[in-house]
Formats: structure tokens, sequence, C-alpha cells
């Protein structure tokens, strides 16, 4: 039971994490909540695709389908949390209060919140499909306990309970600050998003070069050990990063930085002669 | 550079390429049954690529895993599916069942 319990909390916090980020990020847009669900439900049924027709897109692409679907998965959710920070870091003070003019930003702010919710969809799905099918699993073969089956499904309700203490904990944060703090926790996850890509590309075959290891510091961290599992989560830890990796994941977050320092810029020009 | 063309062209050489390439790939097999890897020592050639086909003979759902190899594979009770390795160096890897964390083995490229 308390197998079932770890392994089915594990995995709801990995998608759980980058979810209650995102919920902190998306504060003061009105109607984001419908577009969160939007994305929880289209994540939870995509991950039950991906589950059910596990066998055929593994053979997909000369046995390369899963790779493929998690690298294009992950690159849609870099790329929209990539525009999300460039995006707050014009409106981010607007949405905090500080300015009252947040009309346009509000309006805008439906397509903030329909990107994040892909991000959250994209999560669910990479993530979901692991557990939707142990899950499915221990109920299908008819041959584990109950209390193996409530050790599973009691790991998933403590997994969506500490992604919502670590949500509660992001929103308790005062508003001055909550949106600087979460565009740092989402340049680190971005990167390491962008990094795991790399890395099924590179499984792929797509990408050929640069697949040597930096570092091993699995003596140090261990990835499957629990700070090990919660790192890689929230900045994307891995304790043997290949230099693709590495460049991909620094090459990330000078990009983003790029990007909102030019962002924020463009609004100072904005705001001064008026 | 243009990823999207890069994709293209690496995908179109795949396809080219690849029925002679699905003829030559050694296939080493692997069999999963609830908590119990076989064979213990899983031995594959070294800087070459070829298949390691997975099959969960158990009951319970399993997750061949290493974390050295970056490799993972959720699969369902009777199914079976496959890994391609590209090349990996000569060396002795840790894999085990993400599942079923007792279970671990030895993979060791020659």
């Amino acid at each position: 039971m308390i197998g079932a319990f770890v392994i089915a909390f594990r995995e709801v916090i990995e998608a759980g994490l980058i979810i209650s980020i995102v919920l902190a990020a998306t504060r003061g847009i009105p109607g984001r909540m419908r577009w969160v669900l939007l994305g929880v439900a289209g994540g939870l049924s995509g991950a039950a695709l991906v589950a059910l027709f596990a066998e055929r897109i593994s053979d997909a692409f000369e046995g390369n389908g899963q790779d493929l679907l998690n690298a294009a998965v992950l690159i849609l959710a870099v790329v929209m949390l990539v525009w999300h920070n460039t995006w707050m870091s014009r409106h981010g003070r607007e949405l905090a209060g500080e300015l009252r003019a947040a009309g346009e930003a509000i309006r805008n702010g439906q397509r903030e919140a329909a990107a994040l919710a892909i991000v959250v969809g994209a999560a669910i799905l990479r993530e979901g499909a692991e557990l939707v099918l142990f899950l499915y699993g221990l109920v299908a073969s008819g041959t584990s306990g109950a209390d193996i089956q409530f050790g599973a499904f009691a790991g998933v309700g403590a997994g969506v309970l500490l992604s919502a203490v670590s949500y509660l904990g992001l929103a308790s944060i005062p508003s001055r600050y909550v949106f600087s703090v979460t565009s740092a926790l989402i340049i680190f996850l971005a990167a390491g998003l962008a990094a795991q890509a790399a890395q099924f590309l590179a499984n792929a075959g797509v990408v050929e070069v640069l697949g040597q290891t930096v570092w091993n510091s699995s003596g140090l961290i261990a990835e499957n050990s629990w700070p090990g599992r919660v790192l890689h989560a929230l900045v994307g830890y891995t304790d043997r990063p290949t230099a693709l990796q590495l460049a991909v994941y620094i090459g990330t977050i000078a990009v983003m930085v790029g990007l909102m320092q030019w962002s924020a810029a463009d609004r100072r020009r904005a705001v001064r002669p008026a | 550079m243009i990823p999207a063309l890069h994709l293209a062209l690496v995908s179109a050489l795949l396809l080219a390429t690849a029925p002679a390439r699905a003829q030559d790939m050694p296939v080493i097999k692997v069999e999963m049954r609830d908590g119990v890897i076989l064979p213990a020592v899983i031995e594959v050639p070294a800087n070459t690529r070829f298949k390691l086909e997975i099959s969960n003979t158990g009951q319970s759902p399993v997750e061949f895993e290493s974390l050295e190899l970056k490799r993972e594979k959720a699969l369902a009770a009777g199914s079976t599916s496959a890994i391609i390795f590209r090349t990996i160096d000569p060396g002795t890897y840790e894999v085990f069942d993400d599942f079923h964390p007792e279970a671990k083995a030895k993979l060791v490229a020659k």
C-alpha cells in the first residue's frame, strides 16, 4: 500500500507543482479558473489517450514516437511560458493593481490565461499518461488488493493537497512581489522543460551532438531521491546532464531574460511620452 | 538555425534509410513481471544501434527506467514495446522498475 501511495503521490506532484506556479502567475486575470480547468480536462483526456494508445505511439516513427511526442508537448509548454514571461514583464504591474488603466491588459489577459491553460494541459499530459497507466493497471488487473488501490488513490489525494498548499504559499506573497517570484520560477521551469525536450530529441536521434555527460552529482542529490524529484519538477534538475541539456538550459534562460528586458524597456518607452 | 527544417530533413533521412536499419538492428529482449526483471544482467552491444524489446508479462503495470541512460518506458500489463538505442558506451548501467522499486537489473554494454 505504501509503495502504491508513493508512486501515485510523486507522479501527481510533478505536474501539481507546475500547475501551482501557473495558478499563482495568473492571479488577477478574470476568468482564469475556467481556462485552468479547461487545461486540466484537456490534459487528463490527452493522458488517457496516450496511455490507451501507448504501444501504437511508441511504435510510430521507427520506434521514436513516444520521444517525439514528449519533445513536442514540452516544446509547446516552453513556448507558452516564454510568451507568458515576456507579456508579464510588460503588463504585470497593471495586473498587480498598481496602475488602474488595466482594461487592455485584461483583454490580453484572456489570451494569456489561454496560453497558461495549454501549459497546464501539457504538464498533465506529460506526467499523467504514466499515472493513468499505473492506476488503470491496478484497478483493471483485479489482482491487486483493496489496500493497494486505496494507497494509490490516497497518494493522488495527497499530491493534489501538497500542490494546493504550494499554491497557497505562492498566493500569500504580497501582490507587489508575486509576479517577480513567479516570473523567476517560470524561467527555471521553462529552462528545465526545454532541457528535457532536448534529451527526448537526442533519444529519438533528431539531435546527435553534445551527447557527453558533463557531470555526475548523483552522489550529492540523486535524481530519484525526494529532493532530486522536487528539484527536477521545479528547475529541471538532473544528476547527469549532457552538454546538450546544459546548453539548452542556459540558452533558454538567456533568451527569456533578454525578451523580458526588451519587453519591459518597450513598456517604459511607451509610458514616458504620455 | 532553423529547427523545423532540420527536423524535416532528419525525418526524411530516417524514413529513407528505415528499411535497411530495421533488418540490421539487433533485438535484445527483456521481460518484466510484477517486480522481476529478466535477465538480471542484460547484455547489449556497445557503440551500435540496437532495439531493446520490453515485455510486461505480469499482472501489474511496470516502468522500465535508467537514469544513467536517460530512458524510461511505462508498460501496461500484457503489453510489449521497444526502446531504440543509437549508441551507448561500453560499461555497466543500472536499470530499475519505477513502479516496483525493489526490482533492479544491470545493463552491460560490450
